[in-house]
This record gives structure tokens, sequence and C-alpha cells, in this order.
């Protein structure tokens, strides 16, 4: 393309050539936008030119991985001692939690099995770094270093050790984009884990808040109440922290209350996140036999 | 000029790379709405420069890729960008003996230009983003566009002067 316009010398000439290939690329931009926004069929596309886009990123994070690796590398001794017994505390203290909660799950299962219950899903979950990289600037959206190759798909569900951080929304071959729950375009049907009522939890553009705006004002929901997800919406499996209610206002002239909570998950801090895979459980009939 | 073009090939890409890379390179939150429009920048002064060479086509598969960097919707940018350098390349020959602050102004108008086509596809799309954000890169982009142009000089002079 660039060979056959420098070839065509003549001021006269190209003046007008220039117009006519504005006008040539403006709708066939507007023909992929169109295309983009209502259907994936440009998800091929978008793959191999991300492709492409990949070593850009590889190149753009090395700086500040390479600070992190220089950071842990120099670490002294005495710290990581330290680090290493609070660590060790930390994984006993989880192991003692543990325990009491395989009891529970296989006496959930048994419990299930007797009311002949759908079975649950259990959860496959694998660690993803975030790549160093600010992506759609419109958005609250990271980047990750796990894609297709493996095995993430567009609408998976990510956690950090808090909470709930987001969901995928583009997949490329070896790096994946993921929207935050902060993201004003997205909401994330919740339930509080005290009563069980059922809400959605809107984006608001902040790091640190999460909308309910369709709590009615004689609804149950007082400050410090745990949201969980539903596992309504078919993205998120049920039963991860999203956000601890901080702020109840009821105007009585209104018909919902306003209703603010804080996301359980730190969104603007975390470096690694894990991925959920949802697989069905097969193991949850056997249980109840085992046990027997 | 049409000598050392193949010459100058080289270091415009290097440029065109190191915009696409400062564009989706990690800022801390109080500074990002203020990233200048690196791949609008130098895209406008290299098309300015020559605008044979770089032109509305290549500005178009610019920003195909900087589309899919960023994540947004394929050919948001490309058009933006396809606007900006069609007006660059028509009146390149005015733009070339503006004065430096002349030249700035013109800059942040191209800028507001760019932003407003990608605020206006935002909201054709039904994307909610406030207005304000699209101010800080037209700004910044002006400030720094003097700053820029010694920089891209002295690439092109020695580009030149080492062929």
């Amino acid at each position: 393309m660039v060979a056959a316009r420098t070839s065509n010398q003549n001021r006269s000439q190209r003046t007008p050539a220039l117009g006519l290939r504005l006008l040539m690329l403006a709708a066939l931009s507007i023909l992929i936008m169109v295309v983009d926004q209502r259907e994936n069929h440009l998800d091929a596309v978008r793959r191999a030119i991300g492709a492409t886009v990949y070593p850009l990123r590889v190149v753009v994070d090395a700086p500040v991985a390479l600070w992190h690796w220089l950071r842990d590398s120099s670490e002294s001794r005495n710290d990581l001692r330290l680090e290493n017994s609070r660590l060790n505390a930390e994984r006993l203290l989880t192991h003692a939690r543990l325990q009491r909660y395989s009891a529970l799950e296989s006496e959930n299962a048994r419990l299930r099995a007797m009311l002949e219950a759908r079975n649950r899903m259990t959860d496959e979950v694998r660690v993803a770094g975030i790549m160093s990289v600010s992506a759609n600037p419109f958005r609250h959206v990271l980047v990750i270093d796990k894609g297709k190759n493996d095995g993430v798909y567009d609408g998976q569900a990510m956690v950090d050790s808090n909470g709930v951080v987001g969901q995928v929304i583009e997949t490329g071959l070896f790096s994946a984009e993921a929207v935050l729950i902060s993201d004003p375009d997205h909401a994330l049907p919740v339930e509080i884990n005290r009563n069980g009522l059922r809400t959605i939890a809107v984006g608001t553009g902040e790091f640190d808040r999460l909308d309910l705006p369709f709590l009615p004002n004689n609804s149950d929901v007082s400050q410090g109440d745990l949201l969980v997800t539903s596992g309504l919406g078919g993205a998120f499996p049920a039963g991860y922290p999203v956000a601890i209610v901080d702020s109840v206002t009821r105007i009585p002239q209104e018909p919902f209350a306003a209703v603010s909570a804080k996301p359980a998950a730190e969104l603007n801090q975390v470096r690694e996140i894990m991925l959920i895979w949802s697989v069905p459980d097969e193991t949850g009939e056997e249980v109840p036999e085992a046990t027997e | 000029m049409s000598l050392d073009r193949s010459s100058q090939r080289l270091p415009v890409i290097v440029c065109m790379v190191a915009a696409l890379m400062l564009a989706i390179a990690p800022m801390p939150d109080w500074a990002s709405p203020f990233r200048p429009d690196w791949v609008a920048l130098t895209l406008i002064y290299w098309s300015m420069i020559l605008p044979r060479t770089y032109s509305v086509g290549t500005a178009w598969i610019i920003g195909i890729v900087l589309d899919v960097a960023q994540g947004t919707l394929l050919g948001q940018h490309a058009i933006a960008l396809c606007f900006v350098v069609y007006v660059t390349v028509k009146f390149h020959l005015q733009f070339r003996v503006f004065p430096a602050s002349q030249m700035s102004a013109t800059v942040f108008a191209l800028l507001a230009f760019y932003q407003f086509i990608l605020f206006w596809i935002n909201g054709v799309a039904g994307l909610t983003t406030t207005a304000i954000t699209y101010w800080g890169p037209v700004i910044t982009g002006a400030l720094i566009w003097p700053l820029l142009t010694l920089l891209f000089g002295g690439i092109r002079y020695r580009a030149r002067s080492g062929a």
C-alpha cells in the first residue's frame, strides 16, 4: 500500500485520492465497529492482531517485572525468615479451618443427596499474574498473563484471596483482558449472606465502591452486611465474597434505598489473581456411600 | 527528499512502536487521565513531514493495532486517527511553516478533534464515561508537542545525515 502511494508522485493526482481513501477507510472502520459491537465474528481477527501485540505487552511489562524480581531477590535473610514463620502460622490456621470445612462439605453432600438436589459445582482454581499494562482507558480493565492456550475462556470468573475481582472479557492466545467489578458497565448478581436477599451490585468507576441500586427502602440490609455471589448470572460460581455494605441511606420519597458497598478484593492493588473453572461435581454422589 | 525515504523508514517505525508501547505502559492512577495521545502525536508529526509515505492508510493500520492493544471497539481509534491524519496531510504545507506557539494550538485542536471522535463513538456504543476526562490528554499533548518536535527532528536529522 505504501509502495503504491510513493509511486504516485503527481500531486494533482494525489489530493483527490486522499479524500477517497479517507472515505473508504472510514466506511470500513464503521462497518468493523458495528460488527464488533453486535456479534463476535471478529474474535479471530482480534486474536491474530493480538498475537503481534503480545510482544509489546511483554516489553512494557518487563521493567515492572524486573523491579519486582530485584526487590524479591534483595530481601534480607531475616525478612525472609520472618515472612516464612508468618506464612507457616497462617498455613496452620487455614488448615485447622479446612478440617472443619471438609467435614461440613461431606455433611452437605449427604444432605443434598437425601434431598435429591442437583449436585453442586466444584471449582478448579489456577493462579494468573497481572501484566503491568494499562488497557482500555475508558473502562476498568486489566490484562492477565494467561490466555486461550491455558484454557481461559470469555466470561470466566476471577477472584483474589479476599473476594471477587472481575471476569474475562477478551481472550487472546497468551494473554487475556478482564473487566473489574468496579467498571461502570459491570453488574454482578449478589445476595446478602445474612438473609439471602438477592440483588445486583453495579460498578461505579471507583475502585472502592459498588452500588446496590435495586434495594427497596424497606429491605433488610444494614451496614456491615457481607455480599456474596448468588451464582444466578451463570458467570460467577455461588458463594464467593464480593463486598461489605458500608452505607445505607433510606430516603422516604424515593422507591429505592441508596446503598453502597466496599469490594472485598483490593481491586487496584492486586498483582496475582485466581481464575475459576467450574466443573460439575462427579464425586458428590459417592460421598454418602463412602461414609456409610 | 525521495532519496532518503528508505533510510527514514526504520526510525519512523521505531517511533511508532515506541508510541504504541507508551500508550499501554502502566501509569499511576492519578496520572493516567493525563496520558498524552502518543500515537496520535507521532502520526501527526510524521504525516506532516512525510505526507506521501505516512498518510491515512498508515494511520488506519496503526489505529487497528492500538484498538487491539487497548481492547477498545475495533476500528474506534482507527477512524479517529484517519480523520486527524487526513487534516494534517491536507494542510501539511501550512503546518510546517507555523511558529511553535501556533503549531501547539493547532495540535491542541487536532487532539480535541481526535478525542471528540472517540467520545462520540463511546456514546453511540453506549459506554458511559465522563466528558471531562477527555480533556487531560489534549492539554498534555499540546504541551509536550514542542519537546516531541525536537526529539523527532533530531531523529530525522540523524537518519538523513547517516544515509
